[in-house]
């Protein structure tokens, strides 16, 4: 792995009634696509905002290129916000006119356009965008300066899953351009899809670091059989298991496969619907950050 | 940083242009004002001549003139103003009680014609001093005032607002993650607005100046640079305000706070000649009644740049010193 483009160390932000980053520290290898986890909540996007240099941290320091945050950073920095307004009556074009123009270098105009599959777009009001081109554009606007580094703070919240997949392909041709990407997301998918390596946040801290397969294999080595609610008897909830409810169906998390099937079978549990698959990183997620609603 | 500017005042101008109800609000409005006043007060004057006197009331007992009837007297101390006044045909005649008696009288007024004759039968021996001078409507001297009211709006509201929607909407966030500065952002709005104000103003001044038949006695390049530095002041002064506040009452209330002090003491409407001296002192305050006072002399009096100076540099001042505060202020997101 190359030399660290991004160092965060011993971050803490504290507002009067909470402590929303409680002393995160790690480091993002240039040209990596660095993931940011967690729940609503977790300080996922406080933690990325001091990254950006928007929001001054309470303690710690974040480092770019070994020097502290500064007017290099500012020009070599591309950022997506979790939400953005934009000018009113400009068209996609001028929007990113506009924001090329702070820039002293960058792509040129018609470049990003194309880049971002803007081309018939370009003369529409940006405010007649829907959800998905609307990010489109946002991402275009992050990329004008030709960024080394790009912040995404949760790009595909709100986005239908075709809008979604859209703007993954777009992420995966800009990850393709060696450029380092930092990632927060609540959507497994798309963190396993697009990180080099990720970190899970929760109440301020992180609690799991590495690639995603590192933390699979370190924290989830178990596999997963997934029957219908509705077929699995009341009677063998009795079983020897260890069973976890979802919505429509019952999983059922083991680490050796022929015994646990021995079992069902013996107590004529319908298989006909069963599916067996590895944990992800949601099944993770979900074990070291908990199941239930958070306030 | 030029080029940052220039963006940014770019995609501002285009933003208001493309606002078509503000945009038609913002020139229909004085529009309307004016020739609403114009008729209101346009008309002619009351059937009352009004003559000037330069002493003390001890010098009146002697004048069986002073006990005319349907000619109202006023006491002027200073001579200058009243001969002013008097070149204006705001007043129709001015009297000197001190001995020996002497009068001016505006040859250009009819009123003064008549009011002469007055005088005359009453005391022939006064000695004549002629001055001419075209009278001055009320809408004439209302004109710089409906001319700076729609300014000071357009300065303290159309920046005080716009920048605030900007920090509301997250906008100001973004331009804060590029190397965008607050002063080249503020100076952008600056100029943006100046640039929009200074075309309507001159579209006004053109098409209100042709309806009511109003030509400036000065020189129009200075009335200009009146505009530019007032309004400068009051487009930094309306910044100050919007620099670091996110909510719209509070921004809206200290607007209104600003605003309604100005059209009521700078002298919009009315001149604040007799008024208490603490008036006028904190009428002095506004940027809008330097703007107005400059205007006037300007535009009613024929005044050169010698004459305005002290109010440009004020103007001048002040724009500075409010640019600097709300850039040294300025908040670029909600905390």
């Amino acid at each position: 792995m190359s030399a660290p483009i991004l160092e965060v160390r011993d971050l803490v932000k504290e507002y009067p009634a909470t402590t929303a980053v409680a002393g995160v520290s790690f480091s993002v290898p240039e040209g990596a696509c660095f993931g940011l986890l967690g729940p609503n909540g977790a300080g996922k996007t406080t933690t990325i905002e001091i990254m950006e240099g928007i929001l001054p941290p309470t303690a710690g320091e974040v480092r770019y290129r070994g020097e502290p945050l500064g007017a290099r950073f500012r020009e070599e920095a591309g950022i997506l916000f979790q939400r953005t307004a934009l000018q009113d009556f400009l068209t996609v074009r001028q929007c990113i006119a506009l924001f090329r123009g702070l820039y002293t270098h960058g792509l040129d105009v018609d470049e990003i356009i194309r880049l971002c599959a803007l081309e018939k777009l370009a003369g529409r009001d940006a405010r007649k965008l829907s959800g998905g081109q609307q990010q489109r554009l946002l991402l275009a606007i992050a990329l004008v300066n030709d960024p080394t580094v790009l912040f995404l703070d949760e790009p595909t919240t709100g986005l239908d899953p075709q809008a979604r997949r859209n703007f993954w392909e777009l992420v995966q041709s800009i990850k393709a351009r060696r450029k380092t990407i930092i990632l927060t997301t609540h959507y497994m998918e798309e963190a396993e899809l697009l990180c080099d390596e990720v970190a899970i946040m929760d109440r301020g801290r992180i609690i799991a670091q590495g690639t995603p397969r590192r933390l699979l294999h370190d924290h989830f080595a178990e596999v997963l059989l997934e029957l219908p609610r509705q077929e699995f008897p009341p009677a063998a909830r009795a079983l020897p298991l260890n069973i976890i409810d979802a919505s429509d169906r019952v999983e059922i998390s083991t680490h050796d496969l022929e015994a646990t099937l021995r079992t069902l079978l013996e107590a004529r549990v319908p298989l006909s619907h069963l599916r067996i698959r590895p944990g992800n990183l949601e099944d993770l997620f979900l074990e070291l950050t908990g199941k239930e609603l958070r306030p | 940083m030029i080029r940052r500017l220039l963006s940014v005042l770019h995609a501002r101008n285009l933003e208001f242009l493309r606002d078509r109800g503000t945009l038609v609000f913002t020139l229909l409005l004085p529009v309307m004002l004016v020739i609403g006043m114009g008729f209101v007060f346009g008309g002619p004057q009351r059937p009352l001549f009004k003559v000037g006197l330069l002493g003390g009331p001890s010098e009146r007992q002697a004048h069986p003139f002073l006990s005319e009837r349907y000619v109202e007297f006023i006491s002027l101390p200073q001579q200058g103003e009243a001969l002013r006044k008097l070149t204006h045909q705001q007043l129709d005649l001015l009297l000197d009680l001190h001995s020996p008696e002497r009068y001016w009288v505006n040859t250009d007024s009819p009123k003064g014609y008549i009011v002469e004759k007055l005088l005359l039968a009453a005391e022939p021996a006064a000695v004549r001093e002629p001055v001419t001078g075209a009278a001055v409507r009320y809408v004439d001297w209302l004109f710089p005032g409906i001319l700076g009211m729609n300014m000071m709006f357009s300065c303290l509201f159309g920046v005080g607002y716009v920048v605030l929607r900007y920090r509301k909407s997250g906008f100001l966030k973004r331009l804060h993650a590029t190397p965008l500065t607050a002063f080249e952002f503020l100076s952008a709005q600056v100029l943006s607005r100046l640039a929009l104000i200074l075309f309507i103003t001159v579209m006004l001044y053109a098409g209100i100046g042709a309806i009511i038949g109003f030509h400036s006695a000065g020189s129009l390049p200075l009335l200009a640079l009146v505009g530019v530095v007032g309004a400068l002041s009051m487009i930094a002064l309306g910044l100050t305000i919007a620099a670091r506040f996110s909510s719209e009452e509070l921004v809206g209330g200290l607007l209104n706070v600003l605003t309604w002090p100005m059209m009521l003491l700078s002298g919009i409407w009315f001149s604040l000649e007799g008024s208490p001296r603490w008036v006028q002192w904190v009428a002095h305050v506004f940027p809008l009644t330097h703007v107005l006072d400059s205007a006037r002399a300007v535009m009613l009096d024929g005044a050169g740049l010698a004459q305005i100076a002290p109010n440009l540099l004020y103007l001048a001042a002040t724009a500075l010193a409010f640019l600097a505060f709300g850039a040294w202020s300025f908040r670029w997101r909600i905390d």
